[in-house]
């Protein structure tokens, strides 16, 4: 790793402050930007800890029904917090990575970061979260633009994540088994006005909404009411453990398996 | 440089880090513990797991700054006061859950993780929570078998292989 100093600030106001210098950059749990600055990708003059922020911690209910995450809420406290009102939400955190990193890995660091195949921006997308930060609100439909790239601002912190919780949903992961990534991941989410279907995994622009399937589960929530349906290959990843085709293939799959585990 | 203050197996140390310190390296250089291992240095293999608030984590994937304050628990702490290996120490030994022994310390660390949240873990809840711990060796089937020992269950229910 190159140098650079660290701070740990112990609320998000001065985290807001520490963050404002140039090349400057927030560390959520470091599951992922500690192993990207030892690998010299990235090479902040300061990192800021949002570790040690309490108020950005836990998981509580809003007055609407919504569950509100704190931005620095690790995924085994959402494994354990979420499971009693929002069951498909905490199994998808309780089946990120390994245990030691969802001790470490925090919602707000994997929607912050983006990648492609991470768990969590199926789970606010197709939820329809809100993504709260110091300065905003951003609808997920407006947040998620593309791979590892979000509406997100230099300095921007999430600082919670509110999360309608639908009638039912389901996750449904095809593991990378050596990295635990989703190779595809399908959430679908049932509200009662609608079905929202989100997909990780697959596509080069990173998580998107499968309309088509949104609109004919929406008419029919049935595994069946997907029949035929399908998602083109053009744009989905193709890496050696598979290509673009065979993504999509999986979407339809995963999709009808979660539908059916609803 | 950075004074740091934690508790390490109970005793209180301090030291001064680099921003980009990790906590692994603050246990083995610093604080010459090197029960603590490091084996990918890109937290997949578990080798460097410890314990930060009762908690298991990747000490490669952590900076010892992040740990200011905390309560860290390492495999040098994990021995009886007499000495003695203890109950999952003891397991891994009777049971061969070693052969060369570099993982053995995150594998004993995130078995204690496990029986604290989980005291009579199924085998395949065994399995399933040393995903983030890498044995080349044993095969793991051993290690599953400690495991089981160490909390207490009859270690015949897996199957023999």
């Amino acid at each position: 790793m190159y140098a650079f100093e660290i701070e740990r600030p112990a609320t998000i106001a001065d985290a807001v402050a520490a963050l404002q210098g140039d090349d400057a950059q927030a560390l959520g749990g470091g599951q992922t930007l500690i192993p990207t600055l030892k690998a010299r990708l990235a090479m902040p003059a300061k990192l800021v800890s949002l570790s040690g922020i309490g108020e950005m911690q836990g998981v509580c209910h809003s007055d609407d029904g919504a569950l509100c995450i704190g931005g620095a809420t690790t995924h085994a406290t959402v494994a354990t917090e979420a499971a009693a009102h929002y069951p498909a939400l905490a199994a998808l955190a309780a089946h990120i990575g390994d245990p030691a990193v969802r001790n470490r890995g925090t919602i707000g660091g994997s929607l912050a970061n983006n990648d492609p195949s991470a768990c969590y921006p199926a789970a606010a997308l197709g939820s329809g979260a809100v993504i709260i930060t110091n300065t905003r609100s951003i609808p997920a439909d407006d947040y998620f633009q593309g791979m590892f790239t979000t509406a997100l601002e230099d300095g921007e912190v999430i600082t919670e994540v509110r999360l309608p919780v639908p009638e039912t949903a389901n996750y449904q992961k095809f593991v990378q088994p050596a990295s635990r990534f989703a190779l595809v991941g399908v959430f679908v989410a049932k509200f009662p006005d609608g079905v929202r279907v989100a997909v990780t995994g697959a596509s080069e622009n990173g998580v998107f909404r499968w309309t088509e399937a949104e609109a004919a589960l929406s008419a029919d929530f049935s595994a069946g009411a997907l029949a035929g349906l399908g998602v083109s290959p053009d744009g989905m990843i193709a890496d050696l453990h598979g290509s673009s085709a065979y993504r999509a293939h999986l979407v339809a799959v995963m999709t009808k398996r979660a539908v059916n585990a609803c | 440089m950075t004074k740091v203050t934690m508790t390490v197996n109970g005793k209180a140390v301090s030291g001064d880090v680099e921003g980009r310190t990790l906590l692994v390296d603050f246990l083995r250089s610093d604080l010459r513990l090197t029960g603590t291992h490091v084996g990918c240095d890109t937290s997949q293999c578990g080798a460097c797991v410890v314990h930060v608030d009762g908690k298991a984590v990747k000490s490669c994937t952590m900076f010892a700054i992040e740990a200011d304050g905390a309560e860290v628990a390492t495999i040098e702490g994990q021995a009886n006061a007499d000495g003695s290996l203890n109950v999952i120490q003891q397991a891994f030994q009777d049971h061969h859950g070693l052969q060369c022994g570099f993982c053995t310390p995150g594998m004993v660390m995130s078995a204690a993780a496990l029986l604290k949240e989980n005291p009579t873990p199924s085998e395949a809840e065994i399995r399933e929570y040393l995903e983030g711990n890498i044995c080349r060796c044993t095969g793991y089937h051993n290690i599953v078998k400690a495991i089981m020992a160490a909390s207490g269950q009859d270690v015949e229910v897996i199957a023999a292989e």
